[in-house]
């Protein structure tokens, strides 16, 4: 309280209100510097971004306001924001100005926003953004006519390049403490069957009619050329599916290096610490709990930065709404919103972004019904296990000799994600998240050159969740699994109970990390699952593992490598991590893996959630352990039933 | 505000049913279609000029002007709109 140029004087909070796409968060950026703070309302998952701005001497409290179109709250957006104007959120007090965020290149739209404003009395100043392209246009707005007809002060502003932002802090500062008046022709009720929208465009019209001179026939000339392509019938789709190639192979392949980068860092981070450190339980705890658990998350970082930065360009270009557009159709025919689209396709790298991405959509039943079916794309920490079950069982082998039985099979099993998904939406939305279909009114912006500071700021924003998020919560897993596997102590006094010696009958020699695990808690909890697991084929090493991978489906291979003693350090193409599962036998002497089996396993891996980090972030995002818990139940057992099927059916049909 | 009334060179549709590039008049919203208030707040009233700009590739949503900017919206939106087009 005590910062700021006028001493004495009261802290004041000023609001930023306007309509999405309006340049609302580049002034925010302008005005607060890299001196914010993000934080969700509590209970929802709306952003609540404070700065600190200087507004004509005093010290300036700034709240952005989430992007809204009306104060008549139809979505949670526009909700919190009139609460926050009316002083009813404890976490903001009531702000003493309200600068309105002014599209001047869409100033009649924008406006109606504006008048509700004005109708709340509160002192409100006025930020025409987007000068440069309106006059670009050679459109021509007086300033004066504006202020005079609306009652408040107007200023104009160049985020960009700073222009104007002093008179803006200077207006606020004069604004803070007035009592505006409400201009008399906004309150004129015209005709009969009227209501209030009609009002406040009747004023808006008067008003856009007298100030403002537009030129039409340049205004939409770039976007509409844009459009003829992008939004084309055809080549629009085309060009849409080429983006996402693109996005996707950026993916998949860009961020190979930094992963590996990270992973060989993490690697040799473990190896440090365990030099450093006496031998014991400590080091194994920090070494194969913490580093491995921890980096195990952090290496998929460069494929969440990367697709978040995708996404921030496409969205801030404006060419989110007409992948939206293009594909609404297509999405509406399983109850699902055009937006859903790229929360879903963003889930084909990692589901946690995916689901965040789902809070561009307004209506909640459509939001969760996107949520819960985003984990059935097939992610990327699902590759490994496909890869290891592909190139022990299936590698070398030719459908019609050339095709690669192996790329089938991983193509079948994208296939099958996006096959329950679609299921599972479609009877989401006709049982619990039964609703008529929401509205579809969706604003085209116009295609404007991304903000680079918007673009990164929005990717670090929502890798930090991601890393701070998924970090937390799979540190404590990492921790816990690491507990269940390495107790209890190889102790000759402690001896376990019926697994000790059901496979050391094996010809295979016993290594010590492999006897531990036999008898551990993990060891225990697999021998006690197996009764549950045998339909699907799997004996307790694939339960162990199994159990193993509902903290993190990629953990799966090296808990099986640990558990066919070859050591922790295989990775999927490891030779000998391949030639145990081929060779491992059970204690008839049987093969425990076949084709069957792996295709078996690979099937319950497309379907059950077994990831903590997207556990924590459904949670988060839904607000709500029944809807988190919901899915967890309902996919785990999706992918039972499926697994059995499978094997149960293979097995009918001959196979194994 | 321009006379709605139905001249003979003028009919009467919904939103919904106006091919792609003409530009008609918006006569009433139907309050009782669900997004009939945001298509209000929107900018739709009686005597707003609406351009309809192109429909998406499986024929739904379609894409309008009004009030200077593009919006688009479903066709079961749209039929909501009753405009008046000119013959």
């Amino acid at each position: 309280m005590s910062d700021g140029g006028a001493a004495g004087t009261k802290r004041l909070t000023v609001a930023l209100a306007g309509n999405p796409n309006a340049g609302k968060t580049t002034l925010f950026n302008a005005l607060s510097g890299l001196r914010q703070k993000v934080a969700n309302y509590p209970g929802v998952t709306v952003e609540r971004k404070t700065g600190n701005w200087t507004a004509g001497g005093a010290s300036v409290e700034l709240v952005d306001l989430p992007g809204l179109y009306s104060l008549d709250a139809s979505s949670i957006d526009e909700q919190i924001a009139r609460d926050v104007l009316r002083g009813e959120r404890p976490e903001v007090p009531q702000p003493d100005v309200v600068v309105a965020v002014v599209d001047a290149t869409n100033l009649e739209r924008n406006l109606y926003l504006v008048t509700q404003l004005i109708e709340t009395r509160r002192p409100i100043v006025i930020a025409l953004t987007m000068i440069d392209e309106f006059e670009r246009l050679q459109h021509e707005v007086s300033v004066e006519k504006l202020k005079n007809m609306l009652g408040c002060t107007v200023v104009q502003v160049n985020a960009r390049d700073g222009r104007g932002l002093v008179d803006l802090g200077e207006a606020v500062a004069k604004a803070a403490g007035s009592t505006p008046v409400i201009p008399q022709t906004l309150l004129d009720e015209g005709e009969t069957g009227s209501n209030d929208i009609f009002r406040r465009y009747r004023y808006i019209s008067g008003v856009v009619q007298e100030a403002v001179k537009h030129n039409d026939e340049k205004a939409h000339w770039v976007s509409d050329r844009i459009d003829r392509i992008l939004t084309h019938k055809f080549f629009g789709l085309v060009i849409l599916i080429a983006i996402l190639l693109l996005v996707f192979q950026a993916i998949f392949s860009w961020a190979t290096l930094p992963m590996d980068l990270l992973d060989g860092g993490f690697a040799s981070l473990g190896d440090a610490v365990r030099a450093a450190m006496p031998e014991g339980i400590l080091a194994d705890l920090v070494v194969d709990g913490v580093i491995a658990g921890v980096g195990g998350v952090l290496i998929f970082l460069p494929q969440i930065l990367l697709l978040f930065l995708f996404i921030s360009i496409l969205e801030d270009s404006g060419y989110m709404a007409r992948a939206a557009f293009l594909l609404d159709k297509l999405m509406s025919r399983v109850g699902l919103h055009g937006k859903a689209f790229l929360p879903l396709i963003s889930s084909f790298a990692c589901a946690i972004p995916g689901i965040m991405a789902t809070r561009t959509i307004e209506d909640r039943r459509d939001r969760f019904a996107t949520i819960m079916i985003a984990p059935f794309m097939s992610c990327s920490a699902r590759l490994p296990v496909y890869t290891l079950m592909i190139a022990a069982f299936f590698s070398g082998q030719y459908i019609f000799g050339f095709l690669s039985l192996g790329a089938v099979i991983m193509l079948a099993m994208y296939a099958l994600g996006i096959f329950a998904a679609i299921v599972v939406a479609f009877f989401l939305k006709r049982t619990l998240l039964k609703a008529p279909p929401p509205p579809f009114i969706m604003e085209m912006p116009p295609y404007r050159m991304p903000n680079l500071r918007t673009v990164f700021q929005n990717m670090f924003e929502r890798s930090w969740i991601f890393v701070k998020r998924a970090g937390t919560v799979i540190l404590a897993i990492s921790i816990i699994l690491w507990a269940l596997m390495y107790f209890p102590r190889q102790d000759e006094s402690v001896m376990v109970t019926a697994p000790t010696n059901a496979s050391s009958a094996e010809d295979t020699p016993i290594d010590a990390s492999g006897e531990k695990l036999r008898n551990s808690y993990a060891g225990m909890l697999g021998h006690a699952i197996e009764p549950v697991i045998q339909p699907l084929g799997f004996d307790w090493k694939i339960g162990v593992a199994l159990i193993a991978s509902f903290a993190a489906r990629e953990v799966l291979v090296s808990t099986l490598s640990i558990i066919y003693n070859v050591g922790s350090e295989e990775t999927e193409e490891s030779p000998t991590l391949i030639a145990a599962l081929r060779d491992a036998k059970t204690e008839q002497g049987a093969l425990v893996w076949s084709p069957l089996t792996a295709v078996t396993l690979m099937v319950f891996f497309v379907l059950a959630m077994q990831c903590m980090s997207t556990v924590a972030v459904v949670r988060r995002e839904t607000n709500s352990w029944s809807w988190t818990l919901f899915m967890v139940g309902y996919m785990t057992a999706l992918a039972y039933l499926a697994a059995f099927l499978t094997f149960q059916g293979g097995r009918a049909l001959g196979f194994d | 505000m321009e006379n709605t009334s139905n001249a003979p060179d003028h009919y009467i549709s919904k939103l919904s049913e106006i091919p792609d590039g003409r530009v008609v008049a918006v006569v009433t919203v139907d309050v009782r279609n669900a997004g009939a208030t945001r298509l209000m707040e929107m900018g739709f009233g009686p005597g707003v000029a609406v351009k309809v700009i192109k429909s998406a590739p499986f024929g739904d949503p379609i894409e309008v002007r009004l009030r200077g900017y593009n919006l688009a919206l479903r066709r079961s939106e749209a039929d909501a709109v009753t405009v008046e087009a000119a013959r």
